[in-house]
């Protein structure tokens, strides 16, 4: 998978017959021939697995009894390969994330695909065997999908919705709306790389060093977290855009709680650091694809922290804040200085500033 | 040097935080002229670590804030019109006009869109020379060399869809309107570091003498506001009114020549007015006769604009700190950042959106001495 930005499909052979299409066109949304040729030449080889060959208008599986979650995110991003990965591992770890952070093992998913008149073939081959790829690495297997063709300029190139359904952990019980007085918070590693890297790429700013998008799979790190203090996590959430100023003020607000954070406990990293100074912006407002924040009762705390650091996904992981009966539904920031800031949720996107 | 830490050292911070209290007999009113200045002092807590006399005064140096309102309906007319790609800054996108906000024009389906330089908006030209491409360049002096070169640029490769949206104002022209005013409270001031950086401060030895007060130019770190402050505080408790430069490894006494050349050649100073002040003479640039052609007021002949600020709004008595945010009506009711009636809850710099944010914390009791303690 090209993890550089510029996406290199010299190597990329298309089996016959798709060659006769270096590009999608209408055809390929018409439900024809020419769709199938898609599925069985492209979507089926890639995402090969029992539930999705019987080729059925539904997937039919079995799971283990017990409660069910199910959630679904679609994926826009531009541009569609960046710095770290591409909208495909987007589109299967947002899903598998989500799924893990609710205390759910991910076991499947659908993935449907809006594709625009023109979009090459080789490009949607290279999502295609990202979002494969990943999902062999989270351990979830795509079972049904669709895909649907807009005229050209109705679309911006590729679209992806994916939906996940997970099978909950007995014991568990996690929500945003669990946190408790006394609770540690915990980050899973250096905030902010994801949105960087995007706006890297989306704007032509060129740093010394290149700024990688966290994009991950979160259902190893968190299998591995409930094993070690199981229900000593109250809250778990991956705080994706808004970054984790945004998913802390959700949680303090649903909870009824405030948070006190220490700003200079918070990893970040230096080239990302120094991006967000250039532009004005606040890496705890800035996205995340590979991180989460979890509240842990604080006699298991440092037993949580060392299960997270533990795992490659974690290494940096960092204790950031505390749970006060203070402020309730405010996040407290203390800074380097010594001093409080309020850190509130942002009105809309992130604006770099003028001076 | 690794600025982003050596410049934000917290014992250090604390330690010059107690100089000032050592040294300060007496309560000061100190003002921050930039709006960058603002946000550091409030994002770092740097007004909480003062003794309780010193007063930091926020000035009216976010550009964002005092971009007056009649311009903001220009660009929103010139950005609606079919044909036209607008270039802003990101931060103009969502201050208020007054019936919309450029975040409206582009969801109406025009062509806004946010550049991190003005060059980049030439580039746009270059690639599309079937369209007019507008950079909206707003700002104090620090702005102004790129927005300069922009057209220069343009002129010199006659790139004909070009123009430029100018609203430049001026930091010493500012310093005295402030100073000048009868009701007036400020005793010192700390000079915008990036503004000296490319004008000098060969401006300031005749303000400071002027109206005997220090001026002390200033960086944005947590380290150089409070050593911008020290210096003033020490100057004021002496009774001495000197220019000093406490930003010394950006800022020289002549600024940097090349910018002001240029400066020279494509601006021309002209009366400005400052969104909530009032018309400030000399307090501004426009493009110069030989750059004209490239202003988008000439080029765009907008006509009937209906332009009226929000009855509601107070931001004028707050850039001019004669009342505290929280002391408006409309503060964190009807204006809220989400939905701003005036530039001041817009920008992070600005000093309604600041005290919105900080003054959750406080009681109103807390916030009422606090507002009182920043808008005189």
């Amino acid at each position: 998978m090209p993890n550089n930005g510029t996406p290199d499909f010299s190597n990329w052979s298309c089996p016959l017959p798709l060659r006769d299409y270096p590009t999608i066109v209408m055809g390929h949304g018409g439900g024809g021939k020419l769709g199938n040729e898609l599925v069985e030449h492209l979507f089926l080889p890639a995402f090969r697995n029992p539930a999705l060959e019987s080729l059925g208008d539904a997937a039919v599986f079995e799971l283990s009894s017990g409660r069910l979650a199910m959630s679904t995110d679609s994926f826009v991003v531009q541009p569609l390969f960046f710095p770290g990965g591409s909208i495909g591992e987007l589109a299967v770890n947002g899903t598998v994330n989500d799924l893990a952070v609710s205390g759910a093992e991910p076991k499947f998913l659908s993935a449907s695909f809006i594709l625009e008149e023109g979009f090459p073939l080789p490009q949607l081959a290279a999502v295609v065997n990202a979002m494969a790829e990943t999902a062999a690495i989270a351990g979830v297997r795509i079972v049904t999908g669709d895909t649907k063709v807009v005229e050209r300029g109705h679309g911006d190139g590729c679209y992806i919705n994916t939906a996940g359904i997970g099978v909950l952990r007995p014991g568990i019980a996690v929500g945003p709306s669990r946190a408790q007085i006394g609770d540690v918070v915990l980050v899973s590693g250096t905030i902010g790389d994801h949105g960087m890297a995007i706006m890297s790429v989306r704007e032509g700013l060129e740093f010394e060093s290149q700024i990688r998008s966290d994009c991950a799979a979160l259902n190893g790190l968190i299998a591995d977290l409930l094993e070690a203090v199981g229900p000593a996590v109250h809250a778990m959430r991956d705080p994706t855009r808004g970054g984790v100023a945004s998913t802390l003020n959700e949680i303090a607000t649903a909870s009824n709680v405030g948070i006190d954070i220490d700003e200079s406990s918070i990893p970040v990293r230096i080239e990302v650091q120094s991006a967000c100074e250039l532009l004005g912006l606040d890496p705890v407002y800035v996205a995340n694809e590979g991180k989460a924040v979890f509240f842990v009762a604080p006699e298991s705390a440092d037993h949580a922290l060392s299960a997270l650091r533990a795992h490659p996904l974690g290494r940096e992981a960092a204790r950031i804040g505390v749970v006060t009966a203070q402020h309730p539904r405010m996040l407290v920031a203390r800074t380097p200085m010594g001093s409080n800031r309020v850190i509130a949720t942002q009105i809309g996107e992130q604006l770099p500033r003028i001076c | 040097m690794k600025y982003l830490s050596e410049f934000r050292n917290g014992e250090i911070a604390q330690r010059m935080a107690r100089e000032i209290r050592q040294v300060a007999t007496q309560p000061w009113k100190i003002m921050e002229i930039c709006g960058g200045q603002t946000h550091s002092i409030i994002r770092n807590g740097i007004d909480q670590m003062l003794p309780h006399g010193i007063e930091m005064i926020h000035g009216p140096g976010c550009p964002v804030c005092v971009t007056p309102l009649s311009l903001i309906d220009k660009a929103l007319a010139i950005a609606a019109q079919p044909g036209v790609i607008f270039c802003s800054f990101g931060d103009m996108l969502r201050v208020p006009g007054t019936d919309a906000d450029l975040f409206q024009i582009k969801g109406r389906g025009g062509d806004v869109r946010v550049v991190y330089s003005p060059l980049d908006a030439v580039e746009l030209a270059v690639k599309n020379p079937d369209k007019q491409v507008v950079f909206f360049g707003v700002g104090f002096e620090t702005t102004a060399p790129a927005n300069a070169m922009s057209v220069h640029l343009a002129r010199r490769r006659s790139i004909k869809n070009f123009s430029l949206l100018v609203s430049h104002v001026l930091v010493p022209p500012a310093i005295e309107a402030i100073m000048s005013s009868p009701e007036n409270q400020v005793q010192a001031f700390l000079a915008a570091g990036h503004v000296c950086s490319v004008m000098g401060y060969w401006e300031y030895p005749s303000l400071a003498d002027q109206f005997k007060s220090p001026i002390v130019v200033t960086g944005f770190e947590p380290l150089d506001l409070l050593d911008g402050i020290r210096r003033a505080v020490i100057q004021l408790e002496k009774g001495e009114h000197r220019v000093e430069n406490a930003y010394e490894r950006i800022v020289s006494y002549a600024g940097n020549l090349e910018a002001q050349q240029l400066l020279a050649e494509v601006f021309e100073v002209t009366d400005r007015a400052w969104r909530g002040i009032g018309v400030i003479p000399k307090s501004g640039w426009r493009l110069s006769d030989k750059y004209r052609a490239f202003d988008a007021e000439e080029r765009f002949q907008i006509s009937g604009i209906h332009t009226a600020e929000s009855p509601l709004c107070k931001a004028g008595d707050v850039l001019r700190g004669a009342i505290k945010p929280a002391q408006c009506p409309a503060f964190g009711t009807d204006c809220t950042p989400r939905r701003p009636l005036g530039a001041t809850m817009v920008s992070s710099e600005g000093a309604c959106a600041a005290y919105f944010n900080y003054g959750r914390l406080l009681s109103a009791e807390e916030l009422a001495s606090a507002g009182a303690a920043h808008a005189q």
